[in-house]
């Protein structure tokens, strides 16, 4: 469990052009210069933004790396519940949802 | 000169970013609440506009993290969002580090603030600017309450950071405007985006119009997380304003939830002459 460094490569992703460039160019170059395990390696490489959720992820810079992977608002609101169907609710930090499956 | 403006508004990034798909009445009248504000603000003919924001990881991250932080640049950029979804272009805003070194120092005798020459604004401070200084020519002084990566600063130490800032106001001879921008209830980013407390606010909104001290301070973490959510850790911005605008009442100019906006959208105004 790195979810620190998940989120940190995420943050400077999210604020770095040119980190977007290399990213796009070359994920596992990037990829490789955080401390990450497998589950969080295949999250990001999918991407799969519902597990990232799951596994803490805030939303404030999980919502920047949706839209960079081309997710419209409502795909990115739909991918969290449907996570939160298959895997229950938030791991870890203070993005968890209230109830388990998201008010709305 | 001191304070010529002090205000308070919402910053959510669905407010430019999602405004086709809100309902037509809660766009037209939230924005107009903004233009008004506006209005007031270029009324007061400021030098310099301080923009007390909660940012969302656009410059700090738990490797350094400031619990309070000012800008001391000759110029800042953003939004780090991509243009098209947050729907304001990416821009050069003009800084003063003059004028942010002289506040910052008077800042330091009753609060340990962090500095930055470098800044990047993200919706926290791209969204407010966008409605309140859309040409983009007064200087900025951007600040940073961390609201988004726990431990956070205490609200009585928010409330002295804006009573600093005021002192620091008060003894420079330019005329400051201070907008501080938050939410108060919302559960941003997440499946519950949406979700507004509407009573919570409300309560939250009549405490802050009487610059109730007490009142506004009473929250714990736990508490305000039950009830308003993640980004009601943002009611650290509203409580800055109160600091720096002690025994002053306020009103709320604008309030309504709008699901699509992600909160319930604000904006109240200080009367600096009572
Ligand atoms: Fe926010």
């Amino acid at each position: 469990m790195s979810l620190y460094f998940t989120q940190k490569l995420l943050y400077e992703l999210n604020r770095d052009p040119s980190l977007q460039a290399a990213f796009l160019e070359d994920k596992e170059a990037v990829l490789s210069q955080y401390q990450l395990d497998d589950e969080e390696l295949e999250a990001l490489r999918k991407p799969d933004i519902g597990m990232l959720y799951i596994l803490g992820v805030n939303g404030q810079i999980l919502m920047h790396y949706a839209a960079m992977c081309g997710y419209a608002w409502p795909e990115y609101i739909q991918a969290m519940r449907d996570a939160l169907e298959v895997h229950g609710n938030v791991r870890a930090g203070i993005y968890a949802t209230t109830d388990g499956k998201g008010a709305i | 000169m001191s304070l010529v403006f002090a205000g308070v508004c919402s910053h959510g990034p669905g407010i430019t970013g999602r405004a086709d798909m809100a309902d037509p009445d809660d766009k037209a009248t939230f924005y107009a609440a903004m233009d008004g504000m506006r209005e007031q603000l270029e009324a007061a003919k400021p030098d310099a506009i301080i923009v007390i924001a909660a940012e969302h990881f656009a410059n700090f991250f738990m490797n350094n993290m400031p619990a309070y932080c000012m800008g001391m640049g000759a110029e800042y950029t953003g939004p780090i969002e991509d243009p098209q979804w947050l729907g304001i272009e990416r821009v050069t805003v003009p800084g003063n580090p003059d004028l942010s070194r002289r506040i910052i120092e008077t800042v330091m005798n009753d609060v340990d603030v962090a500095y930055a020459e470098e800044w990047k604004f993200d919706h926290g401070i791209s969204v407010p600017l966008n409605f309140l200084t859309p040409r983009y020519d007064l200087d900025v002084i951007p600040v940073n309450i961390n609201c988004q990566g726990p431990p956070l600063t205490p609200l009585h130490r928010a409330y002295a950071f804006g009573q600093a800032l005021r002192k620091a106001c008060d003894a420079v001879p330019e005329r400051i405007a201070i907008v501080g921008t938050g939410g108060i209830s919302h559960w941003p980013a997440t499946p519950d985006s949406g979700k507004i407390n509407r009573e919570w606010d409300e309560s939250f909104l009549k405490d802050w119009a009487a610059n109730d001290k007490e009142a506004l301070l009473r929250f714990t973490d736990e508490e305000t997380l039950r009830d308003g959510g993640q980004g009601g850790f943002e009611i650290r911005t509203f409580i800055a304003i109160s600091g720096a605008t002690e025994g002053l009442k306020a009103n709320v100019d604008y309030y309504r939830p709008i699901p699509i906006f992600a909160v319930g959208c604000t904006v109240g105004t200080v009367d600096l002459n009572q």
